[in-house]
């Protein structure tokens, strides 16, 4: 019902003598862009005068081929948690991080990893007794005052001693991964032990300057981009202790590496009033509409008429050509090249 | 890559490798936008291997030519989103 490709070709009006061959003049002049809303997290805006397939090619680019750095390679040196090496490796390389990536290079397979291509974070945990950042609360049952009591006490007990002993928990947030601007701290396990090395021990990283020296970060140092997103909870006794190391990517590859949590267009709904509404129609259709696209405007003498208020928030919801005959009145389309 | 004949230069068929239809769809509508040219289309032989067929048939002009005024047609129009794009953020955040 709602028509949405365009007649492309460009000899298809021939016939009538009308000349459908696209311009770049006529492009550029009708081509414009309208911002309706932009935070530092979303966007939204208007594109009027371009095809769906150039708006469809700038969507898929967005998600795919635009690039960021994530987490990719995981040294584990000790995870005595539940959550398993790998499960956490992956948590791990989902989470975004605040830098820009084009102050980084790709890296291949045959790079050293240096900073030019990589960011190095460190978490080390350890769950301690005393340290439950998480009780359960319990609540009142409605009990007589007597067994009230006693499970009173007897939570309290279990709360201090057992509880405490056994059941504590302690939830690792992504703020306790530290930036290590000097490179990774883990020593590489070399053949020749016994070699006196006057230079520093190799590590997994070969940093030849320390990146908090960079202009570009010594006075922004990296962060997470959430610093309260729950990456693993810890029982009593329980460590964790790695080193990860963050790469360049494009989504094409892994969808950690895509930027945008997602990017979508629609064609701004047209509705068209196929003929005029007077009086109690109108009043109806606009009882009608879920999200209050009509208006009524008085015509003078009295009389009322419906007119199309906010096209933008038309759902194509189809209520107002619900009942019998309606369909005469309104038509449901789409606009064809603008573009939300 | 492009498959054609020697004799006849209007019409052939250019295979490009690592490219999906984010490329192809929008090279195909612009190439519609030619008058010069009589049918164009394209295809994606395996969703698997990155590759993309595009077919182009003109009236008489070589098929290559006809093909690079495409991609740079597409080029200039991408150029002008981008300049629009940033002037209207930048009226918006005033």
């Amino acid at each position: 019902m709602a028509k949405t490709e365009n007649i492309q070709y460009s000899g298809a009006y021939a016939s009538m003598g009308v000349d459908n061959s696209l311009r770049l003049d006529q492009f550029r002049s009708n081509f414009k862009v309208e911002v309706m809303r932009l935070n530092e997290d979303d966007m939204e805006f208007d594109m009027i005068g371009i095809d769906p397939s150039i708006a469809n090619a700038f969507r898929r680019i967005l998600i795919a081929e635009l690039p960021t750095m994530a987490i990719e390679k995981v040294l584990i040196a000790n995870n005595t948690s539940v959550i398993q090496d790998e499960v956490l490796a992956h948590r791990l390389g989902l989470i975004p991080i605040k830098v820009d990536p084009r102050l980084f290079d790709y890296m291949s397979e045959n790079d050293v990893p240096n900073e030019k291509n990589t960011i190095v974070f460190k978490l080390h945990v350890r769950c301690e007794r005393g340290d439950a950042r998480l009780t359960e609360k319990r609540r009142l049952t409605g009990m007589t005052i007597f067994t009230e009591v006693v499970v009173l006490i007897f939570n309290w007990l279990v709360t201090e001693w057992y509880f405490k002993m056994a059941m504590a928990c302690y939830a690792v947030t992504s703020d306790e991964l530290k930036w290590l601007p000097n490179g990774s701290e883990f020593l590489l396990a070399t053949e020749n032990s016994a070699s006196n090395s006057t230079s520093r021990p190799k590590t997994y990283t070969s940093f030849s300057c320390s990146q908090d020296s960079l202009p570009q970060f010594s006075k922004n140092p990296i962060t997470l981009k959430h610093p309260d997103i729950i990456i693993a909870k810890l029982g009593l006794g329980q460590e964790i202790e790695l080193e990860a190391h963050a790469v360049k990517g494009m989504g094409k590859t892994h969808a950690k590496w895509s930027p945008v949590a997602t990017a979508w267009y629609r064609m701004l709904p047209e509705a068209v009033l196929l003929q005029e509404i007077q009086d109690e129609k109108a009043t109806e259709l606009v009882q009608k509409c879920p999200t209050k696209v009509f208006d009524i405007e008085d015509v003078g003498k009295g009389k009322k008429r419906a007119t199309v208020g906010r096209p933008r928030d038309c759902t194509l919801c189809r209520e107002c050509i619900r009942g019998e005959g309606w369909e005469n009145y309104v038509a449901l389309r789409r606009v064809k090249d603008h573009l939300i | 890559m492009e498959l054609g004949s020697v004799q006849d230069q209007s019409a052939s068929t250019f295979s490009l490798t690592d490219e999906d239809h984010t490329l192809a769809n929008s090279l195909r509508f612009t190439l519609n936008q030619d008058p010069r040219v009589t049918f164009c289309g394209y295809s994606i032989p395996h969703p698997s291997d990155a590759r993309v067929n595009i077919r182009v048939q003109t009236t008489g002009d070589p098929a290559s030519e006809v093909f690079k005024d495409s991609c740079q047609d597409l080029m200039l129009i991408c150029q002008h989103v981008r300049s629009t794009f940033d002037h209207a953020v930048t009226n918006f955040k005033n």
